[in-house]
């Protein structure tokens, strides 16, 4: 007799893009608004962008299901954080945490794609990329969804920061200005709009620094 | 087909993820997986790894000589065919004594290693000496074993200095645990074997064996797909490890192998 096999998979994907860039005393953070199943759009106002501490902000593409179970892991995490030291968590701590939750889900993963952005401890813009078990790195820059091929190759020619594992040590954060930056994100989500049936309808962008985080919308294709 | 789970019952009591634990969450005994429920494990993890494209390919090596052990890595990350990263830490610092290489599963390797590096803190503090390199490759492959099966990807290599000199030992994830004093895991390691053993003599100074290491990353490089990147040389001596090298390979490809400007045999002149 043959095997059965399940016709039922517990995973869906509902597409989008999520770019990071990190500069010297910003880090900007963004990603479309278009959730979708296969061929049909399920909502173009869906935010795929996520608080997670004053200093660190978490942006997912994948299977929105599982990065909303995730989210609330993370959230109810840093409250417990928050009670016993009395202060938010740092990027730094809160990526390490995204990879150890990632972990242990290592036999039945969380279907999302990953990218936190933030400012570390000494004011700098960091951004860690993930995949979806838990690997992850701190980069000046990193794209993850369905647009991630289309948009991390313009990134590298814009942005080709020197590897951080480089001997001696040179600086990974873009040399760009907050508005280039911000301009550069609107560049590449248009390009990866015309070319990507996953991603479009809005951009939503979050600008961190110091003293807060300032939103933008902005229109994309809707087709 | 029951699910043989007599690798997870432990002794030792089992503090899972999300119980809260005033020490630390989870991480310093047998942490408790959550499973899918399937009848059909092997076949769910297969489709897992498919969808989810773990980051995985590499070049790593090490080897013991007189002055000690000098560890020397890429930093290429794939998924499926994308280059998903050229800028992985492919050796681990575990504490300032030992080194551990990564090859295989990114996120595996990474949780191992961070997961040894406590456990080897932890024996710092309840027996008030460093741990031995052949006791951490021990912790290690033990936990491995008990995984064994499930799906894995776990190809490293333990280096350290210890009471009893550089040791050197391979450890992976169907448990195996071998002591050696030269290796080379991962895709691109039959090319960096082949620069290694050629060139290889005990009594090297560092200078020698770190440009021995650091040639046979760029040649694996060269020549297999999933490596590339930045190699990475480290140096594990008495004193504890120290990073000696990173260099992009591509860079090191025309250092090798300088392009000799072609001699102009006939020169253009503009038409009067």
């Amino acid at each position: 007799m043959t095997k059965q096999h399940a016709n039922w998979s517990p995973y869906d994907n509902n597409g989008g893009t999520c770019v990071a860039i990190a500069g010297s005393d910003y880090c900007v953070i963004a990603a479309d608004t278009r959730m979708s199943t296969g061929y049909s759009i399920l909502s173009r106002d869906y935010s795929k962008i996520h608080k997670l501490a004053d200093k660190a902000v978490l942006s997912s593409s994948g299977f929105q299901a599982d990065v909303k179970a995730l989210q609330k892991v993370l959230k109810s995490r840093h409250l417990i954080y928050q009670h016993q030291h009395n202060k938010q968590m740092s990027c730094p701590a809160m990526a390490q945490l995204l990879s150890n939750t990632l972990y242990f889900k290592r036999f039945f993963p969380y279907y999302a794609f990953n990218v936190l952005g933030g400012l570390d401890e000494e004011g700098k813009g960091c951004v860690f990329t993930y995949d979806a078990v838990g690997s992850y790195e701190r980069v000046g820059y990193g794209a993850q969804g369905s647009g991630s091929t289309l948009i991390m190759p313009f990134l590298d020619n814009q942005l080709k920061s020197p590897s951080p594992l480089l001997l001696p040590k040179q600086d990974s954060n873009t040399p760009l200005s907050e508005a280039e930056a911000v301009d550069l994100v609107k560049t590449v989500f248009a390009s990866a709009t015309e070319r990507d049936i996953y991603t479009g309808d809005k951009l939503e962008i979050m600008i961190l620094k110091a003293d807060g985080i300032k939103t933008e919308l902005m229109d994309l294709r809707k087709d | 087909m029951k699910l043989d789970t007599s690798g997870f019952e432990t002794t030792m009591p089992v503090i899972g993820f999300g119980s809260n634990s005033e020490m630390l969450d989870g991480v310093s005994s047998v942490p408790s997986f959550d499973l899918p429920r399937t009848t059909d494990f092997d076949g769910f993890q297969k489709k897992s790894v498919e969808m989810v494209k773990p980051a995985k390919g590499t070049t790593t090596l090490a080897f013991i000589f007189k002055e000690g052990v000098m560890v020397a890595a890429d930093s290429r990350a794939s998924m499926g065919g994308y280059i998903s990263s050229q800028s992985v830490k492919k050796i681990i610092e575990i504490n300032p004594y030992m080194l551990g290489t990564m090859a295989g599963g990114a996120a595996d390797c990474q949780f191992w290693h961070r997961n040894l590096g406590i456990k080897c803190r932890l024996h710092e503090l309840a027996n008030k000496r460093r741990i031995s390199v052949s006791g951490a490759s021990k912790l290690l492959a033990n936990m491995l074993y008990s995984y064994r099966g499930m799906g894995l990807s776990v190809g490293t290599m333990i280096a350290g200095w210890d009471e009893t000199g550089p040791g050197l030992y391979y450890v992976d994830n169907e448990g195996g645990r071998l002591k050696g004093d030269r290796f080379s895991v991962g895709s691109g390691s039959p090319y960096a074997y082949g620069v290694l053993d050629s060139g290889y003599k005990f009594d090297m100074s560092i200078e020698e064996a770190s440009e021995l290491a650091r040639r046979s990353i760029y040649h694996a490089t060269f020549r297999d797909g999933a490596s590339g990147g930045v190699a990475s040389v480290y140096h594990v001596g008495p004193q504890g490890w120290t990073k000696l090298s990173g260099d992009d390979v591509g860079e090191l490809h025309y250092h090798y192998y300088p392009v000799a400007p072609a001699t102009a045999e006939h020169v253009m002149e503009e038409a009067a």
